[in-house]
Formats: C-alpha cells, sequence, structure tokens
C-alpha cells in the first residue's frame, strides 16, 4: 500500500490527468463489453457466460480482418458485425431452446462454447499470442500535453468513441420505438407479443446488439493488447462485475459502475499496486451488502 | 344477426393435466358487442386466453373473418386482428402513457389505421392531459383505459376486453361502459368476459354464457334479461 504516492498523484496536475485519461479508457472499453452483457440479462434474462469468448473472437476477427485488408477501422467493423452474427446463430440454435430451463442448463451449455471457441481459435489462429493490431496510422503522432500530463490522442478516441456508443445506445433505448419495445419486453414479454410483436425476433435482435458489443470491445482492446485464446475468461468475469454493481440489466448503471472500475484501477495501481483487482470485489462486496440491486438496479428485482 | 366474423369452435383446453374448457364453442357478429358471462373460475379468461394464444387449445377451431387462428403464437393472432386486453391491466409501469400507446401502434390485418394517437386522445381526452406520466402511477381506472386505447392503437377487427370493471368504482364502471358503448358505434366488434351481468346488460348486444368450462348459452342480450332461471343458475346475481 502507497498512499503516500496516491496522495502525491491527487495532488499533481499531471499525475491526475494521466490517470484519469487511463481510468477513463480502461472504464470504457469495460462498458462497451458489459453493456452487451448487461442488456442481454436485462432483456432475456439469462446470464451469457460465453461473452468473454465473443469478446475474444472480436479480437481474432479484427487481427484476421487488418492481416488481409491492413485497416484498422474495417478490422474493428467486421469484428463488431461478426461476432453480432455469430451472437445470433449462437441464441438461434442454442440458448433460445434453454431459455426455459434450468439456470444450470444455461450455464453448461455456455461453459461448453467457451471451451469449444478456445479450442477453435488455437485450431485456426495457433497457440502462439498473436500481437496486438496496433494503432490506426492517423494516430501516430505525438501525444497532447495536457496540464503538464503526457495523453496518447488514440486514447482520447477510445474515450470518444466508446462515449458516442453509450450515447447512442441510450439514445436507441430510450428514444426509438423499438428500444421501447425493448424495455417493455423487459418487463412483460407476453403483452408485447399480446400487442402484435415477434418476440423472438426482437430476442435474437437484442442478443446480436449484445454480442456485437463484444466483439466491438474486443477488437477495439486488441489494438494495444496481445491476443489469447483465453484471454475473454478475465473480461467476462470483469463484465458480470460491472454488471453486478451497476444493477443487473441497467445500461446506465453498467455505465456508473464500468467507469468506477477504470478509475479504481488506475488509481488503485498507484496507490495499491499489490491489491488493484482486490478493490474492484471490495467494491463489488460493498455495493452487494448495501445495495444488494447495483447502483441503478430496481429494488427486488 | 349479421354474418360471423368469429367463429369459436370445440375448444378443449388444459393446464397441464386438468381440462379447463371443454368443446366451448360459440359466434361473434361483426360490429356486434358479446359478453361472455361467468361465475368466478367459469373459464372466461381462460377462453380468452386460448383464443389470443397464450392457452393454445388442444383442440377445436378459431377463425377470424375466415383465417385460422388456432396454433398461431400470439404476435401472429394479434397481427390477425384479435386485440386481447387482459384482466389485470398489465401496463407497462415505467412507460409514459403515450409510449405505451406508441408500443401498441400497428395497422390492422388489412391494413386499417383508423387508430392513431390523435383518435385516441380525442376519443380519450384524459390520456391526453396525462400522456408524460408513467402509467405505472395511474389510478386502477386511468390505467384501464389505457390498456383499451393501446390495443386499439393496434387497430384490432375484433377487441377482447377481460372484465374491464373488474375492482374499479361505479363511477368509473360507467366511463368504461361509456367507452365501450362508443367503440360500437364506432363499428369495433367486442368481446367483453364479465361476472357483473348490470354493467353487460346497458352494453352488449349478444351474450354467452358458460359454467364450469362449457357454454350453456348464447342469444341476444335480451334473452338473458328475461330468463331468469339462467340467470339464477348460472350467475351471481
Ligand atoms: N394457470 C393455471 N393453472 C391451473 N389452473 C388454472 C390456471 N388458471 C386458471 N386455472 C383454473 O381454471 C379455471 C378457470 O379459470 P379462469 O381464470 O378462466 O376463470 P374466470 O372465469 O376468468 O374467473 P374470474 O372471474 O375469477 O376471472 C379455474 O378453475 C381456475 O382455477
Ligand atoms: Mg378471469
Amino acid at each position: 500500500m502507497d498512499l503516500a504516492a496516491l496522495g502525491d498523484c491527487l495532488g499533481t496536475s499531471s499525475c491526475l490527468i494521466f490517470q484519469t485519461v487511463g481510468g477513463l479508457k480502461i472504464g470504457l472499453l469495460m462498458f462497451l463489453v458489459a453493456s452487451g452483457l448487461t442488456l442481454i440479462f436485462g432483456v432475456l434474462g439469462v446470464i451469457n457466460f460465453a461473452h468473454g469468448s465473443f469478446y475474444m473472437l472480436g479480437a481474432y476477427l479484427a487481427w484476421q480482418t487488418m492481416a488481409l485488408t491492413d485497416n484498422f477501422y474495417l478490422a474493428v467493423l467486421a469484428a463488431a458485425l461478426g461476432v453480432g452474427l455469430f451472437g445470433v446463430l449462437f441464441e438461434r440454435g442454442f440458448m433460445s431452446r434453454v431459455y426455459r430451463g434450468d439456470v444450470l442448463v444455461q450455464i453448461l451449455l455456455c461453459y461448453a462454447f467457451i471451451l469449444i471457441l478456445d479450442d477453435l481459435v488455437i485450431i485456426v489462429w495457433g497457440e502462439e499470442f498473436l500481437s496486438s493490431l496496433g494503432i490506426p496510422d492517423a494516430f501516430h503522432r505525438p501525444p497532447l500535453f495536457v496540464g503538464g500530463a503526457i495523453v496518447p490522442v488514440f486514447h482520447l478516441f477510445i474515450i470518444g468513441f466508446s462515449t458516442l456508443v453509450a450515447v447512442a445506445l441510450w439514445l436507441f433505448m430510450t428514444r426509438t420505438k423499438w428500444g421501447k419495445i425493448t424495455r417493455a419486453a423487459e418487463q412483460n414479454p407476453l403483452m408485447v407479443s399480446a400487442l402484435g410483436i415477434n418476440t423472438s425476433l426482437l430476442f435474437a435482435g437484442i442478443f446480436a446488439l449484445g454480442s456485437l458489443l463484444a466483439g466491438l470491445g474486443g477488437a477495439l482492446a486488441a489494438s494495444e493488447r496481445s491476443i489469447s485464446s483465453g484471454m475473454g475468461f478475465s473480461v467476462v468475469l470483469e463484465s458480470f462485475i460491472v454488471t453486478v454493481i451497476g444493477g443487473m440489466g441497467s445500461i446506465g448503471g453498467a455505465f456508473v459502475a464500468a467507469l468506477l472500475i477504470g478509475m479504481t484501477r488506475s488509481f488503485g495501481a498507484i496507490g495499491f499496486p499489490l491489491f488493484t483487482d482486490g478493490l474492484m470485489f471490495v467494491l463489488m462486496c460493498l455495493v452487494l451488502v448495501l445495495r444488494p440491486q447495483g447502483l441503478m438496479g430496481r429494488s427486488g428485482g | 344477426m349479421s354474418e360471423t366474423f368469429l367463429d369459436v369452435a370445440d375448444l378443449d383446453v388444459f393446464y397441464g393435466s386438468s381440462q379447463i374448457l371443454f368443446g366451448v364453442g360459440f359466434t361473434v357478429g361483426r360490429g356486434e358487442t358479446t359478453a361472455l358471462l361467468g361465475r368466478n373460475g367459469a373459464g372466461k379468461s381462460t377462453t380468452f386466453k386460448a383464443l389470443a394464444g397464450i392457452a393454445p387449445p388442444k383442440r377445436g377451431s378459431i377463425t377470424l373473418a375466415g383465417a385460422t387462428l388456432e396454433g398461431r403464437k400470439p404476435y401472429r393472432i394479434a397481427r390477425a386482428g384479435l386485440g386481447y386486453v387482459p384482466e389485470d391491466r398489465q401496463v407497462f409501469p415505467e412507460h409514459s402513457i403515450e409510449d405505451n400507446l406508441l408500443i401498441g401502434a400497428k395497422k390492422g390485418p388489412n391494413g386499417e389505421d383508423y387508430w392513431t394517437l390523435a383518435r385516441i386522445y380525442e376519443v380519450l381526452p384524459r390520456l391526453h392531459d396525462l400522456r408524460h406520466r408513467m402509467a405505472g402511477r395511474l389510478s386502477g381506472g386511468e390505467q384501464q383505459m389505457l390498456t383499451i386505447a393501446r390495443t386499439l392503437m393496434g387497430n384490432p377487427s375484433v377487441l377482447m376486453l377481460d372484465e374491464p370493471s373488474e375492482g374499479l368504482a361505479p363511477i368509473i364502471v360507467a366511463q368504461i361502459g361509456d367507452l365501450i358503448r362508443r367503440l360500437r358505434h364506432l363499428g369495433v366488434t367486442v368481446l367483453l368476459a364479465e361476472q357483473n351481468m348490470h354493467f353487460c346488460l346497458g352494453i352488449a348486444t349478444h351474450a354467452v354464457v358458460i359454467d364450469k368450462g362449457t357454454i350453456v348459452h348464447r342469444g341476444p342480450i335480451a334473452e338473458l334479461r328475461d330468463n331468469e332461471e339462467i340467470r339464477k343458475r348460472y350467475l351471481a346475481v
């Protein structure tokens, strides 16, 4: 524990800004992935434990597209759409058949897919770690200096882009007819279908969107991290924690929780270098004890 | 009696292994308001759920304007023109009145688009005044008006109302009765499940009486008004 260092950092604008930007980047990337998990849970009532594997698949698809086209944006797009498509096949072919079943069956099904996908990527791309995609040429430029802090332009891009996705998601859920229908179906799917809406199609669409967000998160994260089979494991755990802290099914809650964890990680790395992961769990325990429904979850839900 | 519009024949419905409906059959003519009357637990709601595809019948047929409905999914039945308002007013509590109405909006089976937000607000100005309020914060009567209006927004050819008067104050019940009468004047075909016969006498044109899952009487409402025996045997009045 190094509280003096943390105090120093909070008191110095350069360190404060540097760590804040880092925390925002970590948190918003985490939000992209976790929002998909919480969206699927909110509407379908199932936890897609294979969500981390979808993130991994996104990273690999992005890497492959990058290798073929050398176009970063195309790689991100292909990963998002590819994983969205995979998600809808997974939902129609497998998950939709166990919605009414035991939770244990759902977990086992997801676990089977985790193992299958882990092996599949090894068969296709090999056991070696793949190197990160690297950042696009447009961002190969000197970093900005803000208040004495070094701020990589690419990190600002990630922050801006993820924020845009968050806003788009929020506008979709609150302003569009399909978003309103989605929120109504979270609470009363039978009534929604009695009004003439094909809820199976809606569920498939939401699963596709949630998966797409995992793929998008994986592709963006792969710009700076190496890619390997099993990389989704810690991610699904983190997303689950974000979902619990924010309130199961609450996208706004996931946003707040992801930022909270991002900041905890960023500043925790200075104040509690050996306990950054632990801080995240402490946060979760506090929320579970003090506000079991999560920061923005419905009480009793 | 006008031409048969909705034709229900020989419905058997089970919940698990217990049979609830035994060969239920009746017809509804276009533009009529038919009351489905029966005591507590007689099978009124189950009949509606069978029609709406929520409790699919094991046997029997349901035909609306020549189209077969049995065996179809609830959303397809709704799209075929059967509008269903369930008994416990299932408004979407965290959506505004207006959003509740918009979720129900669709064209009718033949492209009908008579019911729009504007028309609903014209008929039910109270909903217009409260349009931004969360549906969960409305009174029981307002919620009932809203669920009826929400289903109307889908331009159904037949509107099924399951006990719309249940648990409401007499003055609100009277307002709901007025609304149903106005719908009849607009040509909407209504099927109304009720225990409250007096409520139906003033608004229905025809009556179907159900008891222990079987239809025991059907005919114009006047017949029921004049037939004390049926009223005594099958209805609590
Ligand atoms: N989900 C269910 N499972 C098993 N039995 C049920 C179920 N729902 C209703 N029943 C039984 O089916 C019978 C008919 O119920 P139904 O709800 O159709 O009656 P109802 O005429 O609508 O009565 P009410 O006036 O009380 O609404 C009752 O005996 C009831 O106990
Ligand atoms: Mg009933």
